[in-house]
């Protein structure tokens, strides 16, 4: 019974995921707070989750064309020796401190997106969070 | 042909508007240049985002699209669409890696793994359907409150 309360929060995960909105920055709370497992063994869950999900997408874009291999070089490779030594520095932090620090991100990860959409609300009002259209003349011409 | 017109017609500013022809010389060099220092700068600032990427990817398990993205879009002043797309490429071979050490760490549960990951490839092939149909801002806004009740209750 338990395994479809996985399954349940990795279809959620995945929505957001697919969405484009970092499934994994929710996948890994709720596994946390409703399955209970380890913040660590979280972390490692959603590591391994993203790869198939990955590969389906990076497939379908670069046949769009819209991947740029370059930056692999310039971004991946610095990324992954920093990527080392951070999971080392995880490894040796205790389960709840890393638990809290990792709220701590998400709730700096979700005031920001909450400022930016304010922000380009306000820049582009043709297309603000709630839309409410002003009444003009394109309308007319399309009935 | 088109070619060939366009060099004659390069001659002719050539004999008739030295100044110009100069004018162009010089612009022509001075664009290189800064093409150049562009290059230099999206280097050194795609390195110096990306150990940032990294660290956090490392140290959180995840994250690192988030921070990926407007690293891309904002900084390397890339297409959203490209933005979105080339960051997965990026993230892929951290996750894969910093996956590795967290195994050989003795985090690793085989059977939740497989349930988590089957349901996360199913939906994000639905959540991928969705994006057309639902209002990306109303998505996002959603999103962001979650993120933060999720994260209080995790600080709390």
């Amino acid at each position: 019974m338990n395994y479809i309360l996985f399954i349940v929060i990795g279809l959620a995960g995945g929505i957001l995921g697919g969405l484009g909105m970092g499934g994994g920055t929710l996948l890994i709370p709720l596994l946390v707070t409703f399955v209970g497992v380890s913040q660590h063994g979280a972390q490692m869950i959603n590591l391994v989750a993203f790869i198939p999900m990955a590969i389906v997408a990076l497939i379908i874009h670069f046949k769009n064309g819209l991947v740029k291999p370059k930056y692999i070089l310039i971004i991946s490779l610095p990324a992954i020796i920093f990527a080392i030594g951070a999971s080392f520095l995880a490894f040796n932090t205790h389960p709840e401190n890393l638990k809290r620090y990792f709220g701590i991100f998400l709730i700096v990860l979700g005031v920001y997106q909450l400022i930016s959409l304010i922000i380009k609300s306000i820049i582009n009002p043709s297309s603000p969070i709630f839309k409410i259209k002003p009444f003009s003349k394109s309308d007319l011409k399309k009935t | 042909m088109a070619n060939s017109f366009f060099n004659y017609f390069n001659y002719f500013t050539h004999f008739a508007y030295p100044k110009l022809f100069c004018a162009k010389i010089a612009n022509t060099i001075f664009v290189k240049e800064k093409i150049k220092g562009k290059k230099a700068k999206s280097f050194l600032f795609g390195a110096i985002g990306g150990s940032g990427v990294g660290f956090i990817n490392g140290f959180f398990g995840g994250g690192g699209g988030m921070l990926a993205v407007p690293l891309l879009n904002k900084g390397l002043k890339e297409e959203v669409k490209v933005s979105h797309a080339t960051a997965i490429l990026v993230i892929l071979p951290i996750t894969i890696v910093s996956s590795i050490f967290y195994g050989l760490n003795g985090h690793f549960n085989l059977q939740q793994t497989l349930f988590v990951g089957g349901g996360v490839l199913v939906g994000g092939i639905i959540g991928a359907l969705l994006l057309k149909k639902l209002p990306a801002k109303i998505v996002g806004f959603v999103f962001a409150i979650l993120m933060i009740t999720a994260g209080v209750r995790m600080v709390v």
